[in-house]
């Protein structure tokens, strides 16, 4: 009794070191395992930082550009705002009449030389034009003005381009007469064929019109889809129908529906190719089908007690649906509908269906005046092959991002503050 | 701008029929004061208001889609269109101008036939207009006149309007219908055009992608129409290299996320993963084409790779697998997540290690789940249209090596629909066969997936 009975054969210890040797591979399996999973995460968000900062290092200098400054002595030029003139284009008009342009290319050729007056942007005289009709006392003092540089010249600051303008650029910025300044017209300007001349106002309106008119379509479709389906539908083969169709048009891919726009809506309204309208209803049928979905989660989070105390004190089922629950779900519906609008926002392809690619030099007046929109002009600026774009394009693109972030945070914001456990 | 001029003036009467229909009801209320009314006088104003609103709005689209047609039929009609040219491209060209500068649109007419159009356009748009103006007030009086005459003390009229309401409901939630059966019907009538002058069997089966949107539509050569190398190019991007990318990476931040990270890291980490999917496609497009493109040749070059693409398939893969990344991973999330606790303690408490529990016991539970979310993300990945556009190039290749530059279903309806093509011509109506085949291949997977999903979700339930 004294004695421990001999472990019998069978029962052999469990800390052999063949066990340890396993134990401990297992562990090592396990550590390999959590630091692959860790590894994953990294470089996705390594990739998507390395994205960002691309786009900001090359962005940062589009929202510059290349200026010269230019005296212009404007007593000597002789030149006097047209009283009769109604508008700025008149007046326009009339300041290049009295010869503007040669007065800003005589000026430039005095301060900088011949060779770098030629270099100047076409349009710089555009710029003076402008100073003056803002500020007529301009006419009669000697101002020196920062004019844009042409994009040979930009080139050469930036070191790039012929021996000659490298040179030239080099002569001039050691001078201290050009050099590169933040460009307050890149927001205000619209498309051009020189980089230096570009902006983004044009495409960003016709984002606005066209996001107006996707809002104003689909969002009152979407609810109303929404409420029918959650709340009154019965169960039978017409709503699976809808059901079915709904789900699957929230999967197809964006540029069938460019293709139905340009097959059905250019079909219908063939004079409005290229127009807010036409792009705004082509969205609103691929934003509807989210915005009926993400409503569908919102009402279904509203508790039945909700509608069985309307009922029972005696409101009808229209106006359950629409004095209580339709209030209580729209926050949610509101956090789908602005995932939904952000998602519009930066399609292209359906809109590359309905002719929105096209050269829109003058922003759009209203929604069925030709249009483009900003992740389409981001597009269009990616083909230049003038180097002056990249940084543009850039910039275009961190313009974009920032509507975005700032649509995603108001989803969020929106959220957190209206989650309600009931 | 006639459209939202008639938009207007239907908010408008229905607003005064609205104000109309509640006096009434008011003036019922205060004539026999002891009497109740069978409806509140707000519905009644409802009522008179969805009558006048509703027909206005049917006319208005109805006719915002037909008037400028029946505008260029008037035009037709008059003299000054009888010695205009019969061939139709020219003509359109010259009425598109008449009409441009006759609606103030532009301010020039270079073609002196489409001068003398300007005033029958002038003054056809302005007749036009009087007869919408007028057709809407007619609508509006006598839908507002019926309704209004129908209000009495005992008019159960919010019944009436709820039932107009419930119609209203209904129709939005068929729209849905409409624009599935839209996309059917433009997609195959288009089709069966092309089909018509190219044999469905060169298209489907040929192995040579050369359309020649300059030849002659009616003698097109079928066999320039082969989309295998466009179905191979798709299936190589986004199902293959972009996967390769995209499960691995996805898979294993889901399990990271679910699994191994401490709460503060999960906050922080899942925002960053939800961002790499609200970046837009086109400036992932940019990203391959102006970092990621020339940085893969160069690489290849310098391996001794001679005839490297700058536009390469692996670029375009390699960011479109970047691209799904977040989808994969929302998806594996959800998946493992629904697979019951339970189980996974089961493993942990015979001794397994997490990550042995992970392998042996959810991933294998959660597997159809996960299934389901890569096919959704193989037809995500073949339809995306932008970073191919950018990044792939339009020359089809069959082959499998993927520094080639290889072209995708996407890119050629891309390039088929924005050039110069006419409608009549097979180049730009293969366009819509690619895109009904890319429709019914995306519904195929996406049907597949969702049923799966919901087997797998019935399971555990």
């Amino acid at each position: 009794m004294s004695d421990a009975a001999p472990l019998p054969p069978s029962r052999t210890p469990t800390r052999t070191p063949a066990f340890e040797a396993r134990l401990k591979k297992r562990y090592r399996a396990e550590k390999r395992f959590k630091w692959l999973g860790l590894g994953a995460i990294l470089v996705s968000v390594a990739v998507l930082l390395f994205l960002l900062t691309t786009m900001v290092v090359n962005g940062a200098s589009g929202f510059q550009r290349a200026e010269v400054q230019v005296p212009i002595d404007f007593t000597q030029a002789g030149l006097s705002i047209d009283p009769t003139a109604s508008d700025q284009a008149e007046i326009m008009r009339s300041l290049e009449g009295q010869g503007l342009p040669q007065v800003v290319e005589f000026f430039a050729a005095k301060s900088l030389g011949e060779q770098a007056a030629s270099e100047l942007s076409g349009d710089a005289w555009r710029e003076v034009g402008t100073a003056i009709i803002d500020d007529p006392s301009l006419l009669r003092r000697t101002e020196t003005l920062a004019l844009p540089a042409g994009s040979d010249l930009a080139a050469g600051l930036d070191g790039e381009g012929s021996p000659q303008d490298r040179a030239l650029a080099a002569q001039l910025k050691n001078d201290g007469k050009l050099k590169r300044a933040f460009d307050p017209g890149f927001l205000s300007r619209s498309d051009a064929t020189d980089p230096q001349a570009v902006g983004i106002w044009g495409a960003l309106k016709g984002s606005m019109l066209t996001m107006f008119v996707t809002l104003l379509l689909a969002f009152p479709i979407g609810v109303l889809a929404a409420l029918y389906l959650e709340e009154y539908a019965p169960k039978n083969r017409w709503t699976d129908l809808i059901e079915v169709s709904i789900n699957n048009l929230a999967a197809v891919p964006s540029i069938i529906f460019g293709l139905l726009g340009l097959a059905v809506f250019l079909w219908i309204f063939p004079n409005l190719r290229s127009a807010p309208l036409i792009g705004g209803m082509t969205l609103a049928l691929m934003t509807m089908p989210v915005i009926v979905i993400a409503g569908r989660n919102a009402i279904k989070a509203v508790p039945p007690s909700i509608r069985d105390g309307a009922l029972a004190i005696g409101a009808s089922p229209v106006q359950v649906v629409f004095h209580h629950v339709l209030p209580l779900a729209l926050p949610g519906i509101l956090t789908g509908t602005i995932i939904g609008m952000a998602r519009a926002l930066g399609e292209t392809a359906p809109l590359l269906m309905i002719g929105m690619r096209a050269f829109v030099a003058t922003p759009p007046s209203g929604f069925t005046s030709p249009a483009t929109v900003l992740p389409v002009q981001i597009f269009l600026w990616s083909d230049e092959i003038d180097r002056g774009f990249v940084a543009r394009t850039s910039a275009a693109i961190i313009v974009l991002l920032l509507f975005l972030l700032v649509m995603n945070g108001l989803a969020i914001y929106l959220r957190n503050k209206f989650e309600k456990t009931w | 701008m006639s459209a939202s001029l008639l938009l207007l003036l239907t908010i408008g009467l229905a607003l005064a029929g609205w104000l109309a229909g509640r006096a009434r009801a008011w003036s019922f209320r205060s004539a026999n004061g002891a009497q109740r009314l069978a409806a509140l006088p707000n519905y009644h104003g409802w009522y008179v208001a969805l009558w006048i609103a509703v027909p206005l709005l049917v006319f208005l689209a109805l006719w915002s889609a037909f008037a400028p047609g029946l505008v260029t039929q008037a035009v037709l009609t008059d003299p000054a269109a009888a010695n205009l040219p019969a061939f139709d491209f020219q003509r359109n060209a010259i009425l598109a101008q008449a009409r441009a500068v006759a609606t103030g649109a532009s301010g020039m007419v270079s073609h002196p036939d489409a001068a003398a159009l300007v005033e029958p356009y002038r003054a056809a748009i302005a007749r036009f207009r009087l007869i919408g103006i007028l057709a809407t007030l007619g609508i509006a009086v006598a839908a507002g006149a019926f309704a209004f005459l129908r209000l009495k003390p005992q008019f159960t009229a919010r019944t009436k309007v709820e039932r107009i309401v419930l119609a209203i409901l209904l129709l939005a939630s068929l729209v849905a219908i409409l624009t599935t059966l839209g996309i059917l019907a433009s997609l195959v009538f288009e089709t069966v055009r092309f089909f018509g002058m190219i044999s469905p069997i060169d298209f489907l089966f040929g192995t040579h992608w050369a359309p020649d949107p300059m030849a002659a539509a009616e003698s097109a050569d079928g066999t320039r129409y082969g989309a295998i190398p466009l179905f191979w190019g798709t299936i190589f991007i986004g199902a293959i290299i972009a996967m390769i990318v995209a499960i691995p990476l996805g898979l294993m931040s889901a399990i990271y996320l679910t699994q191994y990270a401490k709460p503060s890291y999960r906050k922080w980490l899942k925002p960053a993963l939800e961002i790499l999917a609200g970046v837009p496609t086109v400036v992932y497009g940019y990203f391959a084409a102006l970092t990621v493109a020339p940085a893969i040749r160069d690489a290849a070059q310098s391996l001794g790779v001679a005839n490297a693409s700058s536009e390469s398939a692996l670029a375009a893969g390699l960011v479109m697998g970047v691209m799904i990344i977040p989808f994969v991973s929302s998806m594996a999330d959800d998946s493992i997540a629904a697979v019951p606790q339970a189980m996974r303690d089961g493993s942990l408490a015979m001794g397994a290690t997490k990550s042995e529990t992970i392998r042996r016991v959810l991933i294998p539970a959660a597997l159809p789940g996960i299934v389901a979310g890569v096919m959704l993300a193989v037809s995500r990945a073949i339809g995306e249209t932008m970073i191919v556009v950018m990044a792939a190039s339009t020359a089809a290749n069959l082959s499998a090596n993927p520094l080639d530059s290889m072209t995708t279903v996407t890119v050629q309806i891309v390039a088929m629909l924005t050039g110069e093509g006419s409608f009549d011509h097979p180049a730009t109506l293969s366009a819509f066969a690619l895109g009904f085949v890319l429709f019914l291949v995306t519904l195929a997977l996406n049907f597949v997936a969702l049923r799966v999903v919901k087997r797998f979700r019935e399971a555990y339930e």
